[in-house]
């Protein structure tokens, strides 16, 4: 199993609150990874230097091979995102932003591959529907439609399932475990949804304070720590050193 | 199967510009409106050249307060249709997924003056040809300087744009009043409606740095002593050119600076 991801001492300050402080680990190529932690344990702050929206305080990214940190645009065509926290345009329709997606991400077919995402999403019948006129559920699959466009190597979610029903959990959870078969992507994502972890990813890194303070594969950590669920764990982890 | 991929700065600057469109014909009311206003000016100033025309034919000679204000409205045009373009990125709350796109900051930078050339013609060219039937006055009579004139300014809007959409990233929509005090004030230094003479002694030093300044005196010498000063325009345009520089170097500071503290996540309602 080859690595495409790599930080090494990765930390962020924000004036004198540290953020992310000397983190290191790796990802292997088609793996779903799964990045946990309390609020302001640090995993928005981690995603977003992963994604090149904020720059290091210190500390190394390797992604494909290539320094992150030093030049990022030779990969970002390579990777994609989605968060419940970021929009898309809300006056355009389904179709043209992913249209407008496609196009800056260089898709060569993008009528094409607007079709077969739709179809994966479900979202045929939506296309011409403006994003604004949409439910929460929808717009969660419109984002995920969309960082899907360019077929990404390396797919970052933020809280892939947030305002989903359970069906269309389950659905959107197979999908990208067939995704991730079938591309050999790899994916790493952030969530509150300790049952959507043990069921969908292959590691779990547990972040607190903005250090990484476990990871392990689910039953690893089951195992570790005797415990029947994640939850549990998590809350074992997140709380030690408090009692 | 593979999606195939192709990346290149002239697509994304296409994709982006797209988007705007997009926008742009979804909403009938929003094109009516780039027009309406410009055209409004126009009746207006219209009226008050026509007025003053018996008493102060120095004033409106050549129809040059018609022209002058449709020149003016140039340049707000193009700085307003491209700020409001990035405020439409904010307000949707889409910088971030343009942001990890490879789209880089200049391609940004060049897919708004794009769109803000369109929304100007847009603006600008009903109510230049309103302007012949209603008061006789066509600025097209000037022929190949009116489009070094228009040039010009737009040229100027963008270079505010770029500052004003700097000063949004680094400090968010809470300095979103910027984006329509700015061009205003330009205005008195411009010397739009009266000569550079007019002006106070410590106003015309200032208003030797503002490019839009040439561009008026030199519509004037125009409209009004039938001579075309090639100087003025020169004078024009390089100042342009450094406040181009200055504002895209101004825009790629803040940008990193947006980077470092991470506001490109955080931008938006």
């Amino acid at each position: 199993m080859n690595t495409i991801l790599e930080t090494h001492s990765l930390t962020k300050k924000f004036g004198t609150i540290t953020a992310v402080n000397d983190l290191s680990f790796s990802l292997c190529r088609s793996s779903i990874t799964a990045l946990l932690g309390g609020n302001g344990a640090g995993k928005t702050t981690t995603l977003s230097m992963l994604l090149g929206l904020l720059r290091p305080s210190s500390g190394e990214i390797s992604l494909f091979g290539k320094d992150f940190v030093k030049d990022r645009f030779p990969v970002l065509g390579r990777m994609n995102f989605s968060s419940p926290y970021v929009d898309l345009p809300q006056r355009l329709t389904v179709g043209e932003n992913l249209l407008v997606y496609a196009k800056l991400y260089g898709v060569v077919y993008p009528k094409e591959r607007i079709q077969q995402v739709a179809k994966s999403f479900r979202l045929e019948k939506l296309l011409d529907q403006r994003l604004r006129r949409l439910s929460s559920g929808q717009k969660t699959r419109v984002s995920l439609a969309k960082s899907l466009i360019n077929e990404p190597e390396f797919l970052l979610l933020d809280e892939p399932t947030a305002s989903l029903d359970p069906d269309t959990t389950v659905w959107i959870r197979e999908f990208l475990q067939e995704y991730r078969d079938q591309r050999g992507a790899t994916i790493l994502f952030a969530s509150h949804d300790m049952r959507e972890v043990e069921l969908l990813c292959d590691e779990a890194l547990l972040m607190k304070e903005g250090k990484l303070v476990e990871k392990g594969s689910p039953q690893g950590l089951l195992d570790k720590y005797q415990r029947s669920n994640l939850e549990e764990v998590f809350l074992q982890v997140n709380r030690k050193g408090m009692e | 199967m593979s999606a195939k991929l192709k990346h290149s700065s002239s697509s994304r600057i296409f994709a982006l510009f797209t988007r705007y469109f997009f926008l742009l014909r979804s909403s009938w009311p929003r094109i009516i409106e780039i027009a309406y206003w410009p055209t409004m000016q126009m009746v207006v100033w219209g009226f008050v050249s026509k007025h003053f025309a018996p008493s102060s034919p120095e004033l409106t000679a050549g129809g040059v307060l018609i022209s002058v204000v449709l020149i003016w409205d140039t340049l707000f045009r193009s700085h307003i249709s491209y700020t409001l373009s990035f405020l439409e990125e904010m307000w949707s709350r889409n910088l971030g997924n343009l942001f990890v796109s490879p789209l880089r900051p200049w391609e940004l930078m060049l897919g708004l003056a794009c769109i803000s050339l369109i929304r100007t013609l847009i603006g600008m060219i009903p109510a230049a040809l309103l302007a012949i039937p209603f008061f006789g006055v066509s600025v097209f009579d000037m022929g190949l300087p009116l489009f070094a004139f228009f040039f010009n300014l737009v040229l100027t809007g963008w270079a505010m744009s770029q500052f004003v959409t700097a000063i949004l990233i680094r400090y968010g929509l809470g300095a979103e009043s910027l984006t329509w005090v700015l061009p205003f004030l330009i205005a008195p230094f411009s010397c739009i409606y009266y000569p550079l003479s007019t002006l106070p002694g410590w106003m015309q030093e200032i208003a030797a740095f503002i490019p839009t300044t040439y561009v008026f005196e030199g519509m004037r010498a125009l409209l009004i002593e039938g001579v075309w000063r090639q100087d003025l325009l020169l004078k024009s345009l390089s100042f342009n050119v450094i406040y181009l520089g200055l504002g895209m170097s101004a825009f790629l500071f803040a940008f990193r600076v947006a980077r470092k503290h991470g506001l490109l996540l955080q931008a938006g309602e």
